[in-house]
């Protein structure tokens, strides 16, 4: 189980591009005023370009089903705190009903 | 009894405990990326923070984000990224064998990695200039925003002094893999330094992805 991918330059040089072109466009959309599709919209593309860096520069898509879940991991433990912290803070203003 | 006698061939790196250099490769990216979840819910947290006072203090924090320098922003996004290629580029040439390419692209990621603390480094100056640093003499106008304002500065500097404080310390790790590949200790064999400090520096790359259309982008059309 050697996991030594070596893949062509090719690949990087295009996964450069994508990413330098969705700097551009999240630059551009945040002009417009979209109300919440704005915060939305940048977020997306964050998550995007963040998950090409996982998969491809950092080589994740060629990795051990272990390393798999260690990474999923965090994103589910990160999750978790995200949650529990909101269900708390964003329902203060509705202890005020009846 | 010696090493070489129990094992006659094995690459010099390879430690005893693995059965071969791919094993080692395996445990060593799987014990970095056990530290990177760890760094996840430290940004995290900050994060989340951040998250909570923008929808309590919404108006304030739109008002204090306009303060922030989109054009520096986003050139500075565009040298990271950059700095991500020539790193995933170094891993490439180190897992070929090419020794001078490889420490052509840690030299250039080095490079990217300074203009980018340099440029920040223009932005906190500003920030000093118009006392947009928190503490006694923080000023903001409108100033019935002032207080909240400063929350966002406070987050911003914690924010991003933490990210620049990571990339201070790749520029480290960068060194010393520049050294590594100096005395020849990195081969198309054994490259697992280059490829693990890789993970680092894309790692430091992803926190500013999500820092800076969070700090300098939503709300900016107001």
């Amino acid at each position: 189980m050697h996991s030594n991918h070596i893949l062509p330059t090719r690949i990087y040089y295009t996964i450069f591009g994508i990413l330098m072109f969705c700097t551009y466009l999240t630059v551009q959309i945040a002009v417009f005023d979209l109300g919440a599709l704005n915060t939305i919209a940048a977020l997306a593309i964050a998550v995007f370009k963040a998950t090409l860096v996982i998969l491809f520069f950092m080589h994740v898509k060629y990795s051990t089903p272990l390393t798999w879940a260690v990474v999923l991991g965090s994103v589910f433990w990160f999750g978790i705190m995200i949650a529990l912290t909101m269900s708390d803070y964003l329902t203060r203003a509705w202890q005020t009903f009846g | 009894m010696l090493p070489e006698a129990v094992h006659p061939h094995h690459h010099p790196a390879l430690a005893h405990h693995f059965d071969d250099l791919g094993q080692q490769q395996e445990a060593a990216t799987l014990g970095m990326w056990v530290f990177l979840v760890t760094e996840v819910l430290f940004f995290g947290g900050l994060f989340l923070v951040y998250s909570v006072y923008r929808i309590w203090y919404h108006d304030a924090f739109v008002a204090a984000s306009h303060e922030l320098d989109i054009t520096l922003g986003t050139i500075n996004t565009a040298v990271l990224i950059t700095s991500s290629l020539t790193m995933a580029l170094a891993v490439h040439a180190a897992q070929l064998g090419q020794r001078r390419l490889l420490m052509i692209f840690l030299v250039a990621t080095m490079i990217l990695g300074t203009v980018f603390l340099g440029i920040k480094a223009v932005e906190y100056y500003d920030k000093f200039v118009h006392h947009h640093i928190p503490g006694r003499t923080f000023a903001f106008e409108p100033r019935a925003q002032a207080r909240h304002a400063q929350i966002f500065f406070s987050l911003y500097f914690a924010m991003t002094g933490l990210h620049a404080l990571h990339m201070i310390i790749g520029l480290g790790i960068m060194s010393v893999m520049l050294w590594l590949s100096w005395r020849g200790a990195i081969s198309a064999e054994y490259y697992i330094p280059i490829e693990i400090s890789g993970l680092y520096w894309h790692f430091v790359d992803i926190v500013w992805i999500f820092l800076f259309p969070l700090l300098y982008l939503i709300g900016r059309h107001a």
